[in-house]
């Protein structure tokens, strides 16, 4: 099984998210990057398809050389390839940008491969467009939001979450797959793992090197305004002991907010 | 015109859907253009009376018998083919789970990029603009879609429905033609999990439970208040699912999912950032919590400060009296 995990480089969820109101972007200084969270599971999923089924666990990142930072993470969790995909355009939140850059790579570079595992959306963007963009441009079965995978021969069964279900889907390979929490439990980096990932050499592709220009790959779309949600008031603190209290907010969420 | 695709699942149409098709049909008053809706599905002509009361001036029924399992391959060729005859200016899907596989593949097919998840739609000069979170709700972008048709999906619980009106209109169906050997992947079965509740996302009440709760067992006491609240789910914090308590379906925060119900309850949940980007864009917030000092009072309209094990009991107490009424 050669299987291929598209990953990206995030602000953690701890972030205080500030703006360039001039720019429309998010101010990246002071920021902590780390792998997006459901890449993890990507990750992971993948090298545990490896150690069952054997193969080739290549990751890949589209974004500054900044991103080679994850991937060394990725590399010392297990994986056996990385490659950077060399793109220093900023943050258009727009995947069909991405998507067009990871179908052409998979064309030009990777034609063999059997798996592409995503993360269902990275933490920031919260698009989760890219895994059915690709999908839709390589003509390959998706699934997304996986919380199980279980793959036999050239065929595949995942189960999908949806509104209180799971959808289980069968589907051929290669396929698509997007990674949701609940698939498995990423594993930690090993410290045989980290000084293995520090000596890996990881290639990097430039976009001229796809045969894209960058008029094909302009985003369609533009950010116009960026703001902060307008900030919630702190409401009432309701006194009294408990059954008071209790029986006072009742009565404000039924005459007051009427939301009961 | 403004095309919008209809979610249906188990043979009933989604509300989300017709949130979308009334937001379609406000942004069609404006733009002095017309909404439709569009079915992709094996028997569902019965169905398009349904979408009339909300605005579609006609219901385009694409039938084919394998379009009873869903797939996003099969249901792309569909739309895809439908919105090259028509030519819409805009596209809206729902952002349920099903419109949030489709609408990117689609997008893709037709080589435009597409706006998700949005929470604010608006025409300036005839042209489609529209608002959606990032970072979970810790920023919002208002985007413009530069090409045709611009696609975007909703957010399900943010747009209001139209008030619904008598009213029929033109049903055109369409047998559409799909070799079957062309579909590697689709549905074939719905699991459903023993007490399947209803989804935090689709829920107009959400009650959700942090590491205050002190353990799985006490959940029961939040699943107690949504048996008696209508529309009703159990939500919960990281910490609490990362600890086995509840599952992760449950969760509500940025690696979890953003909830805007009409009343938010926050027990014993400390109000960490990732949290709050979650959930506070909901209409009405109530945090319990013994520690004053705890961060989701800041974002409360209504707080108690307490154990809460001390003030359930009388919560559930007095909200059953209340709904008995």
């Amino acid at each position: 099984m050669n299987v291929y995990v598209f990953v990206k480089r995030v602000p953690d969820t701890e972030s205080k998210i500030k703006i360039n109101h001039e720019t429309n972007t998010v101010i990246e200084e002071g920021l902590n990057f780390v792998l997006s969270p459901y890449d993890e599971y990507a990750v992971e999923e993948a090298l545990r398809i490896r150690e069952a089924k054997g193969g080739e666990v290549t990751v890949v990142s589209v974004g500054t050389e900044e991103s080679l930072v994850i991937l060394k993470k990725c590399l010392a969790m297990g994986a056996d390839e990385a490659v950077l995909v060399k793109d220093d355009a900023p943050e258009a939140y727009d995947g069909l940008r991405t998507s067009k850059i990871i179908s052409q790579v998979m064309r030009k570079k990777f034609q063999n491969f059997d798996l592409l595992l995503f993360g269902k959306q990275s933490v920031g963007a919260d698009n989760a467009q890219v895994p059915s963009m690709v999908a839709g441009f390589l003509g390959l079965p998706q699934v997304n939001v996986v919380t199980k995978l279980e793959i036999e021969g050239n065929r595949g069964i995942a189960h999908r979450e949806i509104e209180g279900v799971l959808e289980k889907n069968e589907f051929s390979l290669p396929a698509i797959i997007s990674a949701q929490k609940g698939l498995n439990e990423p594993r930690y980096e090993t410290l045989k793992g980290i000084m293995m990932a520090k000596k890996k050499e990881i290639p990097i592709l430039a976009l001229n090197d796809l045969d894209l220009s960058e008029e094909e790959i302009m985003p369609q779309l533009e950010i116009i305004k960026m703001e902060s949600p307008p900030p919630r008031q702190a409401g009432k603190i309701i006194e009294g002991e408990p059954a008071e209290a209790a029986k006072k907010l009742v009565e404000l969420l039924r005459n007051e907010a009427k939301v009961i | 015109m403004i095309l919008v695709f209809i979610e249906v699942r188990e043979g009933k149409v989604k509300k989300s859907s017709l949130e979308v098709l009334s937001e379609g049909s406000r942004r069609a008053g404006e733009m002095k253009t017309e909404v439709n809706a569009v079915f992709v599905g094996h028997n569902q002509e019965n169905l398009a009376s349904e979408v009339f009361p909300y605005g579609a001036s006609k219901v385009y029924v694409l039938e084919n018998s394998l379009f009873g399992h869903y797939s996003a391959q099969s249901f792309t060729q569909a739309l895809v083919s439908l919105v090259e005859e028509l030519k819409p200016e805009v596209l809206f899907f729902s952002a349920g789970s099903m419109g949030k596989d489709l609408a990117p593949r689609v997008a893709a097919k037709l080589g435009v990029s597409l706006a998700s998840d949005c929470t604010k739609t608006a025409s300036k000069e005839g042209k489609l603009e529209v608002t959606r979170p990032i970072f979970a709700g810790k920023a919002l972008a208002t985007i413009n879609l530069k090409s045709l048709p611009q696609i975007a999906s909703l957010r399900p619980n943010v747009f209001p429905l139209t008030k619904p009106v008598s009213k029929k209109g033109e049903v055109i169906k369409k047998d559409v033609v799909i070799p079957e050997d062309q579909i590697k992947g689709k549905t074939v079965d719905i699991l459903r999990e023993e007490g399947a509740e209803l989804d935090v996302t689709e829920a107009e009440v959400v009650i959700s439970g942090g590491r205050g709760m002190k353990g799985p067992e006490n959940y029961d006491l939040l699943r107690e208040l949504t048996a008696i609240l209508p529309h009703s789910a159990v939500g919960a914090s990281r910490s609490a699912v990362d600890a086995g308590w509840i599952g992760h379906q449950h969760q509500v925060g940025q690696t979890g999912k953003t909830v805007s119900p009409n009343l938010y309850l926050a027990i014993g949940i400390s109000g960490a950032i990732q949290h709050l980007a979650g959930m506070s864009s909901s209409k009405y917030i109530v945090a319990v919590n013994k520690d004053p000092e705890a961060p989701i009072f800041k974002v409360a309209d209504y707080g108690i400060v307490a154990d809460l094990f001390k003030v359930i009991p009388y919560l559930k107490e007095e909200l059953r009296k209340i709904l008995s009424e």
